[in-house]
Order: C-alpha cells, then sequence, then structure tokens
C-alpha cells in the first residue's frame, strides 16, 4: 500500500451552463465568464468540460489522452508512451478513429504535453472475455484506469461518449484559445480556474475530472481524501491524478452508475445531515439517512466544497454540508447558470429571471428536457 | 475546590534566615504566602515563578519539586496521571501557556555549523565589517535600472521593503496575552536596535502609534482592534492564520485578562473571553487568502502583507499557495511556538518542528522558482543565536522570538500565563502587577539580548568565512548533521557530519 | 462625477475611485460594475458612491466613513471589518457578510447568505448595525460580541426558513432582532430568547426608519409582525469549557 503520495490542495474559480432543451451553444460563452473569474486562479490550471460536441461519433467513447510527464517520476519519450497507449488500445477495443486533439500555440501556452483523442467501441469478444456482469460502461473504465496506472506518462482525460475534457496548465481563458473551444458546440459546458499549490504545472491535475461522461468541477479541499482513497482503492479505482477531485468523480460513478442509487441519494450520501438532524426526523427517513451514513462513511466528503458535476443528461451543483464555498445559481429560458460569482453569471446572461443562493445540503439537480440531445 | 492532586512544587522557608520582613506575600501574585508570625506557604499555588526567590532579601526560599514519590511507570508518567486526575475532577479542556514541553528530539541540537580553517580563512568579526542587514519582502526577478554617463540609476522601484539590523525580530504576542508594558518595551527596544515587532491580534494601544514605523500590525481571524488607520500605521500587515502552538484551533484570552483597556482595545464586553475563531471565517480555500491579502493592499495603498501560518504536513504546499496568493512575507510557526494559553494536548501533540518545515518550505518555493517573491521568517523554539544561524542556513530570512523575548523581560517559563497572574508583569492585566516591569527596563533588556545574540552571529559568520548573512542564507552545506537518519538529513538538506 | 467600470480591472477602477474621493467629490457614480473587487476598501471621508451593477468580493472591507449604494446584488465579504460608513444592497448579498464589524450600517433589502455578523464588535457609541430584508442561512451572528443584527424575512416562501442553524453560536455580545419565529434548536446554547423591552423597540424603530427610507421597504408593514430578541445568555460562555 503507497503511504508516500502528495495530495495537491487548490482553491478555484467555477462556472456551468446547460441548456436544458439540448440547443448547443459555442465554448466561446463559458470562456467569456470563467474569464471574468481570473483572480480566483493563479494560472496554473483551468479546464472545461462539453457535452454535445461528438454528434457524428456520439455512440463511440471518445477517449481524450494526454502523454505528458509525471511529477515526482523521470520522464521517458512521450511518443513512447503514445506508442505503447495506441498499440494496448488496438489490442483490447476498437478505435474507429485516432488523431491529434486541434490545438492553437499561443504566446500564453507555449509548451504541452501530447494530446490526442481516439473514438472506440467496445468489443464483444473482449467484453465476454472479462466475466460475467461486467458492463461495457465497466470495461471501458478498466481500460482507464489500465492507463493511467499502468502505462507510465499516459492519462486519460475524458472517457465520455459524445462529451470531452479540455484542460491544461495556464488560465482557463488561455486554455480555451489553446484547444480552440469557441469550434466546438455543446448543451452543457462547466469551467474550471484553478489554483493549485502542489504539482505545479501538470497538466493533468487541471479540473475537470471525468469518468465516462460524468465530469467534475471542484472549488475547496476534500480533508477526508486520505480515507476517501482507501475507501475507493477497495473497488479497484486508481488515484493517479494526484488531486482530490479524482475522489469525487469516482464516488459518484460508484455509487449511481455501479450501485444504482439515484443521483439525489448519491449526493446525500457523500454529503448528509448532521446527526442532530437526522435524530429529529421521522422514523422512515431517519432510519434510511443512518444507514447512508453507517454504509458510506469512509466515502462522506468531509471539508469546504462547491462541486458541478456534469453528465450527459444533466448538470448537478452541490454544497458541502455548511456551505463555505460560494455558489450561485440563475436561470433564464431554457438555460441554466451555476458559478463561483454571481457577477460571472451576468457576464453571460445579461437578464437573467431568477438569481439564488442554493442553500447547504440542498443540491440544484438539473436535467435534460426528454427527448432532446 | 477540593483537589486530590499533589502539588507540584514544595516552597521551603529557612525559618532561621527569614527576618519577616514579608517581601515574599507582597511579590508572589498567586496568593501562596500566609503569614502568622511566620511565613506560611501553601505548596498548592507555588507555580515556581520564582519571583518571591528573586525577592528575597535574605535568600531564605527554596522552591523543590514535591518529593513524594509515586510508583514508576514508564508508559504512564506522573503528569498523565496527574491530567486525568484534574480533568475527572473538572470536565474541562486541560489549560496551559508557553510552548510546547514534551521531550520530541530537538533537530537544532542535531546540527552543528562549519568553520573555515587553512584551505578559506575565517574573517576576525572584531576587526572586520561583518554585515547583519536584512530586507523583509517581494523581490522582483531582475532589477531594472539605467546606466548613463557612469552613473547608475533605478528605473523600476521594488516593491517596500521591512529593513532590520539584525536577523532577528520580536514575535507577534497580543496584547491583551501581554500587558501594555511589555508592549512598549518591545516597541521601543525595535526601534532602538532597528528591528521590527508585532502586535499580535489584540490590536495596537494609542500610546504605541508612534513607533508604527518598528510594528507590524496583525489581522487575526477575531478582526481586533483592525480597522483603517491601524492597517496603515505600521510598516506591513501580518495576516495570522495559525501559530505553531496550536494549529487549527483559534486565540483563547480568558475572561479573566479583558479588563477595561482590552475590553476598548478590541470592543468586546469586559470580562468575557476574547475567542479568534480558528479559521478565518472568511478564508476557506485560498483563494479567500489571496482576496484578503489584496483586500488589505488596496486599503494600505500596497504595504507588504505576510501571512503568518503554523507548520503542519503540508506546510511547503501551503507555503507556495500563499506566496502565489499574494504574500510578501511567509511566517512559519513550528510546533514549539509559545503562547498565552492553548489546550495543552493541542500545544504538544500537533504540528511539526520549525526546522523541518523551514527546510521543506525553502525547498519547494525554490523548486518552483518563486523563492524570491516571498521572504521567510521562522519561528517556533528559537533559544539561542546558534538556532538562529542554523535557521539561516536553513533558508529563513529573519527568525522571530517569542519566548525568548519574554525570558529577557524576567519570565521564568512557569507556564501559567493563562491565569493572568505573572508575577513578572509581563502576561498579566493586572495594574498591581503590570507596574512591576518598567517599560524602559525591559527595552534595555532586550536590547541588550539583541546586542549580545547579534555579535555572537557575526562570531558564527566570520568561522564561516563571510560577512554578510546573505552568503549564509540557505546555504544548507554550511551545516553537517549528528545523529539524524537519512531520510531526515534528506528532507533538511542536509549531509551527515564526516562526509 | 461618472465613472465608467466596462472592461476596467479592479485595481484601475479602485484608483479612479479613491483619486476622486481624494480629490474632494461627495458624489461618485461608477456605472456598468460587474465582478471588480475591493471597491471602497480602506476608503476614508464622507463621499457617497454609487454603484450601478454587481460589485466583486470584499465590498467596503475596512472601509472609513463613505456612503456606498449598490443597485443590483452584492456578492461575499461585504463590509468585511467596516469601522464605519454605510453600505445600502438595493438587491441580495451573498456570505460571510459585515464579518468583524466595528461601526457603521450595512442594509441589505433583500436575502443574505451564510456567516453573515461574525464576531461583529461593539464599544460605546461604535455600534455595528446590520439590516437584512429577507432571509438568512447558517451561523447568523456567530461569535457575536457586540452591535445589532436585525433580520425581517420579508418576502419569503414558507419552504425557506427565516433563519438557518447554528444561529448565534458562541455569542457574547450585542443583540439581534429578528422578525418572526425562531426556533431554539437552532440557536447555539448561548443564546437566549425573549421579547422586545420598549427601549428595544424605539432603538429598533429608529434604524429601520432609516433602512425603509434607503431600501423602500414599509415600515408599518414591517412592525405589523412581532420581532423576538436574541441576547448572549452570557458573557463568559466558554467559561467552563477549561481546566485552569
Amino acid at each position: 500500500m503507497d503511504h508516500w503520495w502528495e495530495k495537491d490542495i487548490s482553491g478555484c474559480g467555477l462556472t456551468g451552463i446547460i441548456n436544458t432543451d439540448g440547443k448547443r451553444i459555442s465554448g466561446s460563452v463559458i470562456r467569456k465568464s470563467i474569464a471574468l473569474q481570473h483572480d480566483r486562479g493563479n494560472g496554473q490550471g483551468g479546464g472545461f468540460a462539453a457535452y454535445g460536441i461528438y454528434p457524428e461519433y456520439k455512440d463511440y467513447y471518445a477517449l481524450h489522452i494526454m502523454y505528458t510527464e509525471e511529477p515526482g517520476k523521470p520522464t521517458r519519450d512521450l511518443a513512447q508512451a503514445r506508442k505503447e497507449t495506441e498499440a494496448y488500445l488496438d489490442g483490447i477495443v476498437s478505435v474507429k478513429k485516432g488523431e491529434e486533439i486541434p490545438v492553437k500555440i499561443t504566446d500564453k501556452v507555449t509548451s504541452h504535453p501530447l494530446l490526442n483523442r481516439y473514438f472506440i467501441k467496445v468489443r464483444p469478444d473482449k467484453l465476454a472475455e472479462s466475466g460475467v456482469g461486467m458492463t461495457e460502461d465497466d470495461f471501458v473504465v478498466k481500460v482507464v484506469m489500465h492507463i493511467n496506472d499502468k502505462i507510465d506518462n499516459a492519462f486519460v482525460f475524458s472517457s465520455g461518449k459524445n462529451m470531452g475534457a479540455f484542460k491544461g496548465v495556464g488560465f482557463p481563458e488561455d486554455i480555451a484559445d489553446f484547444f480552440m473551444i469557441e469550434n466546438y458546440e455543446g448543451y452543457t459546458w462547466t469551467a474550471h480556474n484553478r489554483f493549485p499549490t502542489n504539482t505545479q504545472g501538470w497538466w493533468g491535475g487541471a479540473h475537470p475530472f471525468t469518468l465516462l461522461d460524468w465530469s467534475i468541477v471542484h472549488n475547496g479541499e476534500i480533508s477526508s481524501y486520505g480515507i476517501n482513497k482507501r475507501y475507493l482503492e477497495m473497488f479497484g479505482y486508481k488515484m493517479a491524478l494526484l488531486t482530490d477531485t479524482e475522489v469525487v468523480t469516482y464516488m459518484f460513478d460508484l455509487l449511481v452508475r455501479r450501485q444504482g442509487l439515484p443521483i439525489e441519494v448519491a449526493c446525500k450520501a457523500v454529503a448528509p445531515p448532521f446527526w442532530k438532524d437526522i435524530d429529529r426526523m421521522p422514523e422512515d427517513e431517519r432510519q434510511a439517512y443512518e444507514a447512508l451514513r453507517m454504509v458510506y462513511g469512509s466515502g462522506l466528503l468531509n471539508g469546504p466544497f462547491a462541486i458541478l458535476f456534469g453528465h450527459s443528461r444533466g448538470l448537478i451543483g452541490m454544497n458541502d454540508r455548511i456551505k463555505l464555498r460560494p455558489f450561485v445559481a440563475a436561470t433564464k429560458g431554457k438555460t441554466v447558470y451555476m458559478a463561483s460569482e454571481e457577477s460571472a453569471i451576468r457576464e453571460v446572461c445579461s437578464d437573467p429571471e431568477k438569481v439564488w443562493n442554493p442553500r447547504a445540503g440542498h443540491p440544484v439537480v438539473v436535467e435534460l428536457e426528454k427527448g432532446v440531445a | 475546590m477540593n483537589t486530590n492532586i499533589p502539588p507540584e512544587f514544595r516552597v521551603k522557608i529557612d525559618q532561621e534566615k527569614c527576618r519577616k520582613c514579608k517581601r515574599c506575600l507582597q511579590s508572589c501574585s498567586f496568593g501562596v504566602y500566609q503569614f502568622h508570625d511566620r511565613v506560611i506557604p501553601d505548596n498548592n499555588k507555588c507555580v515556581a515563578c520564582n519571583r518571591c526567590v528573586a525577592m528575597c532579601p535574605e535568600d531564605a526560599i527554596t522552591i523543590n519539586e514535591t518529593p513524594n514519590v509515586y510508583k514508576d511507570h514508564p508508559n504512564w508518567n506522573l503528569q498523565l496521571r496527574k491530567n486525568i486526575w484534574k480533568q475527572a475532577e473538572t470536565g474541562g479542556v486541560l489549560l496551559t501557556g508557553m510552548g510546547n514541553n514534551l521531550p520530541y528530539p530537538i533537530v537544532f541540537d542535531h546540527l552543528v555549523v562549519d568553520a573555515c580553517q587553512v584551505t578559506n580563512p575565517s574573517i576576525d568579526p572584531l576587526r572586520e565589517p561583518m554585515e547583519l542587514r536584512t530586507f523583509l519582502g517581494r523581490k522582483p526577478d531582475k532589477v531594472n535600472v539605467e546606466y548613463k554617463n557612469g552613473k547608475m540609476k533605478l528605473k523600476e522601484k521594488l516593491p517596500p521593503q521591512i529593513q532590520i539590523e539584525t536577523p532577528v525580530i520580536f514575535a507577534p504576542m497580543s496584547f491583551g496575552a501581554l500587558s501594555l508594558n511589555a508592549h512598549k518595551a518591545m516597541a521601543m527596544a525595535a526601534k532602538d536596535f532597528g528591528t521590527v515587532y508585532g502586535t499580535g491580534e489584540g490590536g495596537l494601544h494609542t500610546d504605541l502609534y508612534e513607533y508604527g514605523p518598528w510594528t507590524i500590525v496583525q489581522c487575526a481571524s477575531g478582526r481586533f482592534g483592525v480597522h483603517s488607520e491601524y492597517l496603515n500605521a505600521g510598516v506591513a500587515v501580518e495576516i495570522k492564520i495559525g501559530q505553531g502552538a496550536k494549529p487549527g484551533i483559534g486565540g483563547h484570552l480568558p475572561g479573566e485578562k479583558i479588563g477595561a483597556e482590552i475590553s476598548r482595545t478590541r470592543m468586546i464586553p469586559v470580562g468575557t473571553d476574547a475567542l479568534s475563531p480558528a479559521p478565518h471565517h472568511d478564508i476557506y480555500s485560498i483563494e479567500d487568502l489571496r482576496q484578503l491579502i489584496y483586500a488589505i493592499k488596496e486599503a494600505t495603498n500596497y504595504k507588504p502583507v505576510s501571512v503568518k501560518i503554523a507548520c503542519v504536513h503540508n506546510v511547503a504546499a501551503i507555503a507556495s499557495g500563499i506566496v502565489r496568493a499574494g504574500a510578501d512575507i511567509v511566517y512559519l510557526d513550528g510546533f514549539k511556538g509559545g503562547t498565552g494559553a492553548a489546550p495543552t494536548m493541542i500545544r504538544d501533540h500537533v504540528g511539526i518542528p520549525i526546522e523541518l518545515a523551514l527546510a521543506a518550505v525553502d525547498d519547494r518555493l525554490r523548486q518552483e522558482g518563486i523563492r524570491n517573491q516571498a521572504s521567510i521568517i521562522a519561528a517556533g523554539g528559537i533559544r539561542s543565536s546558534a538556532d538562529v544561524v542554523k535557521a539561516i542556513a536553513l533558508g529563513a530570512d529573519a527568525c522571530a522570538i517569542g519566548t525568548a523575548a519574554l525570558l529577557a523581560m524576567g519570565c521564568s517559563l512557569c507556564q501559567k500565563c493563562y491565569t493572568g497572574n505573572c508575577a513578572w508583569g509581563i502576561c498579566t492585566q493586572k495594574p498591581e502587577l503590570t507596574r512591576r516591569l518598567d517599560p524602559e527596563w525591559g527595552a534595555m533588556r532586550l536590547k541588550n539580548l539583541l546586542r549580545g545574540w547579534s555579535h555572537e552571529i557575526k562570531e558564527f559568520l566570520g568561522a564561516l568565512g563571510v560577512n554578510s548573512v546573505e552568503s549564509l542564507r540557505g546555504s544548507r552545506e554550511r551545516l553537517r548533521a549528528v545523529g539524524l537518519d537519512k531520510q531526515t538529513c534528506e528532507i533538511l538538506g542536509v549531509k551527515p557530519a564526516g562526509r | 462625477m461618472t465613472i465608467e467600470a466596462k472592461g476596467v480591472y479592479y485595481r484601475q477602477l479602485n484608483e479612479k475611485i479613491r483619486e476622486a474621493v481624494a480629490s474632494g467629490e461627495t458624489e461618485v457614480v461608477v456605472n456598468n460594475v460587474n465582478g471588480q473587487r475591493y471597491i471602497g476598501d480602506g476608503v476614508r471621508g464622507k463621499a457617497t458612491i454609487t454603484v450601478n451593477g454587481v460589485p466583486g468580493n470584499d465590498l467596503a472591507a475596512f472601509m472609513d466613513g463613505p456612503t456606498l449604494v449598490i443597485n443590483g446584488n452584492a456578492q461575499d465579504g461585504v463590509a468585511n471589518t467596516m469601522n464605519e460608513g454605510k453600505v445600502v444592497v438595493m438587491g441580495n448579498a451573498g456570505d460571510v457578510l459585515g464579518y468583524g464589524m466595528r461601526g457603521g450600517k450595512l442594509f441589505v433589502k433583500g436575502d443574505v447568505g451564510y456567516r453573515v455578523g461574525i464576531h461583529m464588535k461593539g464599544y460605546k457609541a461604535n455600534i455595528p448595525v446590520v439590516i437584512a430584508g429577507g432571509t438568512a442561512g447558517d451561523f447568523f451572528g456567530e461569535y457575536m460580541a457586540g452591535g445589532i443584527l436585525v433580520l425581517l424575512g420579508l418576502g419569503r416562501d414558507k419552504d425557506t426558513p427565516l433563519v438557518g442553524d447554528y444561529c448565534g453560536t458562541g455569542m457574547h455580545g450585542g443583540v439581534m432582532y429578528i422578525r418572526g419565529e425562531v426556533d431554539p434548536t437552532r440557536c447555539g446554547a448561548e443564546v437566549g430568547i425573549e421579547e422586545l423591552s420598549e427601549e428595544d423597540t424605539k432603538t429598533l424603530e429608529g434604524y429601520l426608519k432609516e433602512y425603509c427610507e434607503d431600501t423602500g421597504h414599509d415600515l408599518g408593514k414591517i412592525m405589523k409582525e412581532k420581532f423576538v430578541k436574541l441576547y448572549p445568555k452570557s458573557s463568559r460562555p466558554y467559561g467552563r469549557l477549561y481546566a485552569y
């Protein structure tokens, strides 16, 4: 058991936009919002997640992979890492298309890792080999964990269908320009401006953290990381990315996808009410919450946080139990906005119909309308 | 209260020598003495501050440890047993003062300093200049100068710096924890010697505004005494996030010490406990700290801002974050730092040693290429000029002394600061006690300490063959370790003696 | 004097505002503000500064005298350690308002967020006053050591609680006037709840009159509902905590 890892701490700013009618918009909109929150970061990390951006490949898992140095480890030839990864993929899944992610070198982002994307499908023969009960999603998770853990210098930074993450070292607006996100159109966008204090200059450490179609951007610090990590490791997840946000992503994958809990219940499991409030609930509810806390105690996310997590059919924003990080939400027409500061919302939405500060313990759960996207 | 806990000390009066002048009764502030045709001490009240011993004209008083013996048990020393008896009696949190007194290894005492011989001569400080002047603050990556006709002129001014004539400053200790006279003594000594002192979190008394240029004003979580004039009064503003004696928990000034003056300066009711919340409630993430740093800079026209933190496990990452958040000075307080009041368990078991924290922070900032963006002040158990020299070699720009300064003013480390009964008038608010500390006398004693240490530091520098302190700063090569394991040596960046 | 803020970084904007006040301007209007921080920080004097838009965090921190009127919502950190002056927010305001406030007034027309009025202090004539027209989140008045906190609960829907949990935790000075009912289990152990005395009512009405003039609320409607007073049961709530 490796006890020598070092966890990063970071503070940040975030924005999320979702068009519940599935209308796709350019990444230039969210760039504007996160750029207003420039002072919440320190230029050491910025990133975006976008949903609906690969309509012509919507049935393929889009793996975004970076080939980059790992902090604290000796570097090898990154092209070699790419070769090894591509050989592994060719052997285990069916790769429809693999290419470099188009980027634009600017004076703000001058050096960068190798960045590739692969549109893949799970091969039925390989799936059958892995044992009874494994789903395609499980299979892809295994592939992702393998690459992150076993292939040096290779990191999968998104693995969902018809979605993708774009992240790296730089202010988010600079990362946006680097990846040319204005050329992508998505119905859900999340953005993050990072202020890391450890792993300086590491592309893998920027947010969002993703697994399949979950993406998480996070403001705060998870003081329970030590035990959250060891709990998730029991279920086969590998924390390769040295940032506490990783546990949030995997925790939701475990509770919602693998264990089938409704999203709202999963939110309650990771940010449950205090015992003094549980003790006063009606008996049925009390027993349910008591059980959640007993079973998922090691998954409780302690510490200040505001989290936006996106998935293919919606966007959820939530706070820690006593709202120690800022979080504002707004609506206009079919669009819902969430951000760390109201001004970031107003920068892209001049006349919101409703603006409010969500209460702690009451996640804002937004879903796409049925039949869209 | 009836107590079964045996007294710690036994006071013995040599009745033959005693001439019944009753000076001990006057001197003792803990209520030990009574007089019924002879001096009768109550051992239960004695804290071994030794004030009576100092004042007795006949040297008739002896303070011993209570000689009663309990059966030895290596896992349960007597102090641990007493702690439990006390808690069983009171149901309370054990409280104490000053710094960690458990026998953790003292890293400083395992480091030795180089000296020059034969191949590179040492320097005689009595004959040649030895420079200790230090500037605290953010330094740019390079200097922008114009050079015309042999004359040089700065094109771009450096950000404001704090100039000190010796790499030692007085640590911030609040007005409330300390008496006004103690603060006056430090302010005067700082001014006369050319260094700075800190106000601590109790605000700045109006009498002391004239010493502004030698003062670092503090903004702590309780925001006591913090207003625009105060922020602008000092030469820098220090945001106190934590202190080494009690990392992660807030300040606590017991109601006994909140008199009229404190009530006025801190703006809280008389007799209430002055609580500083553990976190600043407006700082829950690193970007919140940056927000406060810049709010203060905006409010003071960009004076230097220092951030004081306790040394904890990931102190290097925190320090890096603090520097990137805009701090000009990072003040590291190790786990042996002192305090006026702290829960005993926290004081003795939370935090890490300054030596290791300092080495880790200095390394991290250099790795990230930002070491020049902030000065580092090391504190928490700096006991001598030797500790200062070693700390500088590990990477500190300067050291802060708290306990040492109090000792200079007469403190005997009885660790009862939280009672407000300090017999030496240092950490009390009672007028009959505070008058025992004459600020001018205190200032003289502090200046003497700084003078003695500065000379000693110069002797060290001379032996090392350097004549400016900046040539020692961060020079781990001038230290060797004796009796430290390999991993600790790696963390310190110091070779074992012999290599 | 009018200052245009669109696209202007906070450092330059605040320099302009400070220069205006220092040069003697008594009325300054700042237009198209969106997210600029530290407006009014440490500013002294008697000017009135009107901000049109949503100002950024730490508005009026350490402020010492001027009046700030915000035509819009305000974000977090308003009136942080403010010493004197007045801030009027004609909308909602965010978290951590009036932290360590030492004097002056903060009037918010709508709702306020979490951790409002923490460690407000007071001494003799220096009494900070915070009045919020709507609801408040957890930790309202935590560690209060002086001053007056008022919560009116106007316009709230029945699902939203008037005030959150841990109200007045650690309170050891000052007073809160809350319009409506307060559940004692949601308050710190240090908090006592009682009816207002005549003197309380007089003081409260005095401040509410000014508040209504500034925000446009109806004083008559406000005074129709009963207020409760929250006060510290002891000035030493943690006196028994430690073993000396």
